[in-house]
């Protein structure tokens, strides 16, 4: 079917038409079918695609194991709630004297300003892991970026920054031309609901971010992202400036991050230290792993799959158990973790290489495999130059 | 770059598939919510079925309040029922729609959301200040009254909406209870204050630092641990080498627990003093004999010091067959002010509920509701308590309603007066007695004068 | 401020008595990753398995008998805590990480999150959320040093993880089936035309790694009286943590590192409050730790002891 449509342009115009009237709808066939809290979850599950998709250049592209990068995602969150909530007025008298209101930016302010300073934040910390490998990188920047979580935590005294644990409120909603985000929209005597705005808000952003990676995978860049995660040390004699690119990565994937994590602030309208725990770092991965590394489509799946599956399951179990037990036998929040951790097993048991995997990755792996099965029980020399091809 | 574009259509197309196909697994537990509306539905008689949502967490840590704060509703909903309740001709049918929110933020939003679109007309809860602020932005744009029983921070009804109520006293109120307990009750000329920088531990143990400082004691040491934390003995050995009067924790009663043990090996005696969220059977189980004498707070009355507690427990017992937890009297309260709303509006209209609930007056089992300005109830009433014999005891009752208050003081009056007659021997004890009687007659004036 | 010579005696203490808390833990997955170059996610939900199970036996053991000395119940827990663990090992190996061998690297940690995920939902089922804790059978009457108290379990504690620690180096370094897992370290292939079988010597560092996730458990848990399903996690990413500090992989490194992140956090909590006034609290313990750590890689990128075997730059 794809060969179908390569050859035949009118029918690629045709789907990409489809596609676009489909996502279009969207958010109404599904607050039709399933109640506008779906909605609501398809919008954190775009959220998080930008997340993993970002994620994915540092882990997939460059081959770097980043188990911190919500920290970007915070910075974001925490940047846009200072800049459009009355809090840094109401708590610091230099700016209530300059703004008496609080600091309300503009959209087209803010979501720039959140990728630039989540990119600082990416090569700031980047920087001091250049020479780190494997594990010893995912620790530091496991450190890394618990130590942002607890500044954020605690950045209440004895200058109150962020607000502390109780977290940052009343922060503005979007709004595009003069458009609030948070009131239902009527055009022509037909009524948009808040979270349909932000859906389509969010697929834009997602939709630009798509297309930038997919652009910057077979850019020079990209090839040489690729080239350091396959072998540094070759990468470096080919003339690659290894530091620099690695640099890069960190500040991209940063950049989605803050990104993300400015539209999560906006779309709560309240911030606080416990959305951005460790575990959410291991989700984005698992996401990124999950999905194919490295493969952008393999990557948006998983990310979709991840954010949706729980909140399926949590549908489902309840319902499901009281309809075959008449009455609830196993508590459903361990019940739907059970189930979310045996699916990450089997997943990795059946498709090690993730559900959708690169088309090259999963040739290099089935030669692996079938080298493998000449001697089954080998383990690849650690030592061996393949390190970092292995990640 | 065609095949570019091909990539991009085909992801989207896979997203939008993945994501429409997530959408339509769905539609079967959606009407299945609704079922049992169905049914109660048809209307011979003129009906009019009033949904009231509730949230906590069902699941997780501390699922088990949760579940509570669901009991507490349900008797309620079930109570009105029975008491048939007309409003403009047409009998009320009450509707309790639970849902669970993890204690998560984000899902807390999602589980308002699908209140929101479930139509229900008011609702009770979240549990957690964490959930309960991202939640109550969502039902304020939907015109939807949000009553929490046990949300104790105050930024939650300082946001300015109007759907905005609590029926258990804030943060604040019981920070400021405490800190003059430590500074005037305990003596305490020097304390040291830890809490677990969780939103309610923080809030509340600033609180405490205020009150305490503003009663003349001072603060010598601010500690702080984390709410998975099971070793304290660094910020204990420090707080040793300052020698405070009082220990003040901010945190829960899994924190509390192991904390006490650690205190009493370091070789620490110092009176130690705690919130709410460590004021728990569990705590004492926990600290084993560590827990003797040490000191802590409820937001809201004893169970057995409210207007009808005692009627509420039995009756909790007999239905739901296990022990009230802490805030199921304020959830049941809760649903009976919205019904007083919805009697007074003549309407069960979301937005005539709204308008309503300001001038709430409702008798529950907690003591008269009324809400401030901000939609803080007034008067909510701190109980402190201390550990004797592995047990909570009750010391002081502070603020509360005025009729809870009366009867608090009767119940007092009476018992006391009752132990005096029992050691005191002959007249004298009658007489005592016929006095306790005598103040409690006043007190019951008081209180019908208060009714009125 | 007055400096209190005891105090600083009694933070030294529990620095030490933390620190071999994490060493103990940390032993486990520096075997693991000594040998397969894998980071066991689950090591911690193995030791908490282990505290449960243990906890579990003394209780009931507790309700039966409650006068027997207290030895003989952490014994009598520590026994049947162990070759559950075991089993536990060998099976998590066999069925997430054996398939694995070949597959790409992230592939493995993928499964032992999940497996972390299962084992925690699995003790939640069995024992329930709340806080277990231990009857009243452990001496709490502490000895008092200098102005400084530790308890004997304290003291037990301490020598335990070192004479475990040493007991380990011995099985590597003199044993037979130590020289074994060198080899299968160095290289599993050529390991294996030597006519060792490589996989029996996995499995069984997984399950000498699972039974001391089992006495770390039960010591963990005795210490601080208390025993619940999510314990484990944690645990398991400071002693991780403490591994790599050591430098992940060598024994005396994951003990070393164990004893050093103890004292640091509780140092770090007991004086750089006062010493920045204020300012860097005891909220900030965790920050020093991780300052250390990053502080310690940046210089010596296989941690304290480690050897450089993966660099190549």
């Amino acid at each position: 079917m794809l060969a179908a449509l390569k050859k035949n342009p009118a029918a690629k115009w045709l789907g990409l038409a489809l596609v676009v009237i489909a996502l279009a709808v969207l958010p109404f066939a599904v607050e039709a079918g399933a109640g506008r809290s779906w909605v609501r979850i398809i919008d954190f599950a775009l959220l998080y695609i930008m997340l993993a998709l970002g994620l994915n250049i540092v882990v997939g592209f460059a081959g770097l194991l980043d188990l911190g990068y919500i920290a970007f995602y915070a910075v974001g969150a925490y940047m846009w709630a200072l800049l459009a909530s009355p809090h840094l007025s109401a708590n610091f008298p230099a700016f209530a004297a300059m703004f008496p209101g609080g600091l309300h930016f503009p959209i087209w302010i803010l979501i720039p300003m959140g990728a630039l300073v989540a990119a600082i934040f990416g090569v700031l910390l980047g920087a001091p892991t250049l020479r780190l490998r494997g594990d010893y990188l995912a620790i530091v920047t496991l450190g890394f970026g618990e130590i942002i979580r607890i500044f954020l935590n605690n950045l209440n005294a004895p200058v109150n920054i962020t607000n502390g644990p109780q977290g940052i409120n009343k922060i503005d909603p979007f709004s595009i031309f003069g458009i609030p985000f948070n009131k239902p929209l009527s055009v022509f005597g037909f009524t948009v609901p808040s979270v349909a705005l932000y859906y389509y808000l969010f697929l834009a952003l997602t939709i630009v971010i798509i297309v930038i990676t997919l652009r910057l995978e077979d850019s020079r860049i990209g090839r040489a992202w690729v080239a350091i995660r396959e072998d540094e040390i070759a990468a470096k004699a080919m003339g690659i400036n290894t530091r620099n690119v690695k640099l890069l990565a960190f500040a991209m994937g940063a950049t989605f991050g803050g990104v993300a994590g400015g539209l999560f602030a906006g779309f709560q309208g309240f911030v606080s230290p416990e959305s951005f725990t460790l575990m959410e770092s291991i989700m984005v991965l698992a996401m990124v792993v999950l999905g194919g590394m490295g493969h952008i489509p393999g990557v948006v799946l998983g990310a979709v799959l991840l954010a949706t599956l729980p909140e399926a399951i949590r549908y489902t179990v309840v319902p499901a158990q009281k309809m075959l037990f008449d009455r609830q036998i196993v508590d459903p929040e361990s019940l739907r973790m059970l189930l979310f951790g045996l699916a990450l097993i089997l997943v990795m048991l059946y498709r090690p290489a993730g559900i959708w995997p690169s088309p090259v990755r999963k040739r290099e792996f089935a030669t692996a495999e079938k080298a493998g099965k000449l001697e089954p029980e080998q383990y690849p020399d650690r030592t061996e130059a393949s390190e970092g091809a292995r990640l | 770059m065609q095949k570019k574009l091909l990539t991009v259509s085909v992801v989207a197309a896979f997203a939008a598939l993945a994501l429409a196909g997530c959408g339509k697994e769905e539609p079967k537990p959606a009407p299945k919510a609704e079922a049992p509306a169905a049914p109660a539905a048809p209307p011979p008689p003129p009906q009019i079925v009033v949904k009231i949502g509730h949230v906590a967490p069902l699941t997780g840590n501390i699922a088990h309040l949760g579940k509570d704060n669901e009991n507490g509703a349900r008797l309620a909903v079930d109570d009105l029922n029975a008491m048939g309740i007309a409003v403009d001709g047409k009998k009320l049918v009450f509707e309790l729609v639970g849902e669970d929110d993890q204690a998560d933020p984000k899902t807390g939003t999602v589980v308002a959301q699908k209140l929101v679109d479930a139509k229900v007309n008011a609702v009770v809860g979240h549990l957690n200040s964490g959930t309960t602020i991202p939640a109550s932005k969502i039902y304020n744009d939907a015109g939807i009254a949000q009553i929490s029983p046990s949300a104790t921070n105050p930024t939650y009804t300082q946001q300015g909406f109007k759907t905005a109520f609590r029926v258990m006293a804030n943060d604040v109120q019981q920070g400021s209870v405490l800190g003059s307990y430590a500074a005037k009750s305990l003596n305490a000329k020097t304390v040291a204050i830890i809490d677990d920088r969780t939103a309610y531990g923080q809030g509340l143990a600033d609180e405490v630092e205020k009150a305490a400082k503003a009663g003349g004691a001072a603060v010598v040491a601010r500690e702080f641990t984390k709410n998975d934390a099971t070793d304290f003995t660094a910020i204990l050995t420090k707080i040793k080498g300052k020698k405070p009067d009082v220990i003040f924790y901010g945190g829960m009663d899994a924190q509390a627990g192991p904390m006490l043990k650690q205190i009493k090996t370091l070789g620490i005696k110092t009176k130690f003093l705690t919130g709410d969220g460590g004021c728990s059977p569990e705590m004492i189980k926990l600290a084993g004999d560590a827990s003797e004498g040490v000191y802590c707070s409820q937001a809201g009355l004893p169970l057995d010091k409210m207007p009808r507690g005692a009627d509420f427990e039995k009756r909790y017992k007999a239905k739901f067959n296990t022990d009230v937890q802490i805030y199921s009297p304020y959830s049941y309260d809760a649903v009976l002010v919205i019904a007083d709303a919805i009697k007074r509006a003549n309407s069960a209209d979301p937005a005539k509920i709204v308008a309503e609930l300001p001038n709430t007056a409702t008798e529950g089992v907690t003591g008269k509701v009324q809400f401030d300005d901000k939609g803080d109830v007034k008067n909510g009433a701190i109980t402190v308590y201390t550990v004797k014999g592995g047990k909570l005891d009750v010391l002081e009752v502070q603020g509360g309603s005025l009729v809870a208050k009366a009867e608090a003081a009767v119940k007092d009056a009476v018992k006391d007066a009752k132990e005096a007659a029992k050691e005191a021997a002959g007249d004298a004890a009658k007489a005592v007695g016929q006095a306790a009687t005598a103040v409690g007659q006043e007190a019951k004036k008081v209180e019908e004068a208060v009714k009125k | 401020m007055t400096f209190h010579p005891e105090i600083f005696l009694q933070q030294i203490i529990n620095g030490l008595v933390l620190g071999s808390i994490y060493a103990l833990v940390a032993l486990g997955y520096t075997m693991v990753y000594g040998i397969l170059g894998l980071i066991n996610f689950a090591h911690g939900e193995v030791v908490m398995i282990g505290a449960l199970t243990a906890l579990s036996v003394i209780l009931a053991l507790h309700g039966a008998a409650p006068d027997l000395p207290a030895a003989l119940f952490i014994l009598a827990g520590t026994l049947v805590a162990i070759p559950v663990t075991m089993a536990l090992g060998y099976t998590i190996e066999r069925v997430a990480y054996r398939p694995l061998r070949n597959a790409p690297r992230l592939a493995p940690l993928i499964t032992a999150i999940g497996v972390s995920i299962v084992l925690q939902n699995v003790a939640l089922l069995v024992w329930g959320r709340s806080y277990r804790s231990w009857p009243p059978i452990l001496p709490t009457t502490p000895h008092t040093i200098l102005g400084a108290n530790i308890t004997d379990l304290q003291i037990f504690i301490v020598l335990a993880a070192a004479a475990i620690m040493a007991g380990l180096m011995l099985l590597v370094n003199k044993t037979k089936l130590g020289r074994a897992m060198r080899a299968t370290a160095e290289n599993p292939a050529v390991a294996g035309l030597m006519g060792v079988n490589v996989n029996v010597i996995i499995s069984v560092t997984f399950v000498i790694g699972a039974a001391l996730g089992a006495i770390a458990g039960v010591m963990v848990s005795a210490n601080y009286q208390i025993a619940h399903y999510y314990m484990g996690f944690i645990l398991g990413l400071k002693a991780f943590t403490a591994a790599v500090l050591g430098g992940i992989g060598n024994l005396a490194g994951a003990m070393l590192g164990g004893l050093l992140l103890g004292l640091i956090e509780s140092l770090g909590a007991g004086y750089i409050g006062d010493l920045t006034g204020g300012f860097l609290g005891s909220h900030y313990q965790d920050v020093f730790a991780f300052f250390v750590l990053i502080v310690v890689l940046i210089f010596r990128p296989s941690g304290l002891v480690g050897e450089r075997v993966a660099e190549r730059a």
